[in-house]
């Protein structure tokens, strides 16, 4: 009976990890909801919680707890970490530290853009500032680091947005810029430094992924193309060279690595030359703007600067269809079953039905709020946040 | 049954213990900044740091007042563990209904020696528990040296001024009494528009503590953003009546003097609108005292600047904006003559935003408050 009991416990912790969402766009596949469906229209709000200072980061979802990361202050100097109750949104705990590095940013930007992630355990908060702080879920700091207090000339003048991700004990901290440009892989239990590379120069704002193979591989992508490195030791496992977008990050899927490269690009791994990817197609019709493409196992999604949203076949790149959406996108979409969730710059979200033939917007909502920051999901619910809300919606 | 002896030593140990602990504790908490102190670049004694504020999040609220004193030797990493330690034992204090020690708290932040971040932080947490308490405080901080907690007086200020009827004479006073503790942009502007309502021009300039005298001399080549690191003549010696071959043919020195609020030196207009260019711009500061001071640069060029022949930093970005105080630089004024040199570099970009060739840059405080060169009031 005792065995039966713990079988049950495990199989609901498991179930719980499962519909977390630990890191930018997801913790699988990137945009993709794997979880419940969510809800049909983001009308449905459950509960409202009030942030304050600025932020575009999106929040994750750890068990019970919605973490968002925030800046305040009129240098934006002061970071934020805010823990809320999934259940209610009460506010559970807020942590605040200094920023070590620069905080000036584009208006439109905030120097909390970065997205923090967790490994379940701990919290890697990340900022504009190439601060990183970690905490466990209860608010008390274990580490904290300050890239660009180590190295003064990791920043942009722009601010920088990449995400932070958590792979195998290594945190992947990009920190690339024009001027002193690296990207660092963290020891997550202690926070020292397993490796640091130099990275092309050129500003990016673009996040790295986890290959979602077996091999433990981390994707990094620049002006230059991919970098495939090992999270253990920043050992460069293949490259594609041929070019990439700045700030729409990829996306892999079905053993595809889909890169904002030439329109979008689908790579796989090599397998004569292990060191050189295979380009499988191309597509310059599918460009995306700012936000990332996102990519099932049939189809790719991408939204343009107009606002519109095209799709196209996972299996040879070609546009099957395009819908307009209103307004502009900063925000990354979430897709869940047959349903496209989009969020425009004005807080004007968007449910889109996707069929093979055609997409078509089923309702809209206002938040009537700036929104920039991707939205989240874990167990059938959407999260939203603006600079002053967080809103959960199931 | 406790034999009588048994039971005398007990109670003698226990009293000795009860008489000693809080020292031992306290010296616990000593012991346990001095660790976190010890964190510094690329991870150093990252493990000491770890381990102490770990146990200083522990702590009971005695420890408060301890690691707002250990913020004074702390660099800024370390600085954010004791934050955390700080906010971590008084949030689990006040969850239990503990009492803060708000009066060692205000006596902290009344002691304007104490260093700036922690004062804030006990303010933040004074007005946690007891607001009306810290709000006794506010009009006293128009003239503290923490820039956050003269904010706080700068806009009581602002909000009397504006909720006083317009043609009442304490709005003017009020304005003028708010830009005297004012330098967070957002403030100063809203003043400076205020009182240009009311009739009063304000010299942002001097307010700030611009730099607006230069010697610019120039163009030399950085085709193909080759001209970072190349040592051209002005970096070896500044001489004014000096002239050298530029990229474009012989070059001198030329005064220029801005006469625009926020001191913007357009290079562009005002000397040349040169692509692939080198341009120096010298200028001097008379400094009353040796005193730190930060260097407050805003350029959407690339750059270096040398203070007193020394190099203090560079940065090779161009066009990704400009904006007020973008650089910080941490330096160190002598008392007499210090002389500034800048390196500004502008690339070849063809589209129209890249066209911007341009410095903004003062000498203020480290807290933000202009710095008038000696001599001047």
């Amino acid at each position: 009976m005792r065995s039966f009991i713990c079988l049950i416990l495990l199989a609901l912790t498991t179930t719980a990890q499962a519909e977390d969402w630990l890191q930018f766009r997801g913790t699988s596949s990137p945009g993709v909801v794997q979880g419940p469906e969510l809800p049909e229209s983001f009308d449905q709000i459950a509960w409202t919680a009030e942030l304050d200072g600025r932020g575009s980061s999106s929040p994750i979802i750890v068990g019970d707890k919605v973490i968002v990361t925030g800046c305040e202050g009129p240098r934006q100097d002061r970071l934020t970490v805010t823990c809320f109750a999934e259940g209610d949104g009460k506010q559970l705990w807020k942590r605040e530290f200094w920023a070590t590095g620069r905080t000036v940013c584009h208006e439109k930007m905030s120097v909390a853009t970065p997205t923090p992630a967790s490994d379940g355990e701990r919290i890697f908060a990340y900022y504009s500032s190439n601060d990183v702080a970690c905490l466990d879920l209860e608010g008390n700091l274990l580490w904290y680091r300050g890239l660009t207090y180590d190295f003064p000339n990791v920043s942009n003048s722009l601010g920088m947005s990449s995400s932070v991700i958590v792979k195998d004990g290594t945190v992947v901290c990009m920190a690339e810029n024009d001027t002193q440009s690296m990207t660092f892989g963290l020891n997550a239990a202690d926070g020292t430094t397993k490796w640091q590379l130099d990275r092309p120069r050129g500003a990016n704002w673009t996040s790295p992924i986890a290959w979602p193979g077996e091999e433990s591989i981390v994707l990094l992508q620049s002006s230059k193309g991919v970098t495939a490195v090992e999270p253990a030791t920043g050992k460069t496992v293949w490259e594609y060279l041929d070019g990439a977008a700045t700030i729409p990050s990829l996306t892999a899927v079905n053993g595809l690595v889909i890169v904002p490269s030439h329109g979008l690009t689908a790579l796989k791994p090599g397998v004569s030359d292990t060191t050189v990817p295979e380009i499988v197609w191309q597509a310059s019709q599918l460009s995306p703007a700012t936000p990332s493409p996102v990519v099932t196992d049939k189809f790719a999604y991408v939204i343009n600067g107009a606002g519109v949203l095209s799709c196209g076949d996972l299996s040879d790149g070609k546009r099957v269809w395009q819908c307009r959406m209103s307004g502009k996108f900063s925000a990354t979409p979430l897709v869940s079953g047959d349903r496209l969730y989009a969020i425009n710059e004005q807080g004007n979200a968007q449910v889109v039905k996707l069929t093979p033939d055609g997409g078509e917007v089923l309702n809209s909502h206002e938040f009537g709020e700036t929104v920039l920051a991707t939205p989240s999901a874990a167990d059938g619910a959407i999260y939203v946040r603006s600079d002053n809300h967080l809103w959960k919606i199931k | 049954m406790l034999s009588l002896r048994f039971a005398v030593r007990l109670t003698l140990i226990m009293l000795i213990a009860g008489l000693t602990a809080p020292q031992f504790a306290a010296a616990d908490v000593r012991d346990d900044i001095t660790a976190v102190l010890k964190v510094d670049h690329q991870a150093e004694n990252i493990d000491s740091a770890r381990k102490g504020v770990e146990r200083l999040q522990a702590s009971d609220v005695d420890a408060l007042l301890p690691i707002l004193s250990g913020l004074e030797k702390a660099n800024p990493l370390a600085a954010n563990y004791l934050r955390n330690a700080f906010e971590t034992v008084a949030s689990r204090a006040v969850a239990n209904g503990e009492k803060l020690p708000v009066e060692d708290l205000l006596n902290f932040v009344r002691r304007t020696k104490n260093p700036d971040i922690a004062r804030r932080l006990a303010f933040e947490w004074i007005r946690k528990v007891e607001p009306q308490q810290a709000e006794e405080l506010v009009p006293n901080f128009l003239g503290d040296p923490s820039a956050e907690l003269r904010r706080e007086a700068v806009a009581r200020l602002l909000k009397e001024a504006e909720q006083m009827e317009a043609g009442n004479p304490g709005r003017q006073s009020r304005y003028l009494q708010a830009l005297s503790g004012a330098s967070d942009d957002d403030q100063v502007k809203k003043i400076v528009a205020a009182l240009k309502d009311l009739g009063v021009e304000v010299n942002v300039q001097e307010h700030y503590g611009f730099l607006n005298t230069w010697h610019l001399i120039g163009p030399f080549d950085n085709r193909d953003k080759k001209g970072f690191d190349v040592v051209y003549p002005p970096e070896k010696e500044v001489k004014l009546e000096a002239e050298y071959e530029g990229q474009l043919g012989p070059v001198r020195w030329q005064q220029i003097q801005t006469d625009d609020p926020y001191g913007l030196l357009n290079i562009a207009t005002d000397f040349g609108p040169y692509k692939g260019a080198v341009v120096y711009a010298y200028s001097e500061f008379e400094s009353e005292y040796d005193q730190p001071v930060e260097l407050r640069l805003a350029t959407p060029n690339a750059w270096k600047i040398w203070l007193n022949d020394e190099l203090v930093f560079e940065r090779e970005e161009y066009h990704r904006g400009t904006f007020f105080d973008q650089y910080r630089v941490p330096a160190r004024l002598k008392s007499g003559k210090n002389k500034i040199l800048i390196k500004v570099l502008q690339n070849e970009q063809e589209d129209s935003w890249a066209q911007v060739y341009q410095i903004q840059f003062r000498i203020c405080q480290p807290n933000g408050m202009a710095l008038q060169p000696a001599g001047k009031e």
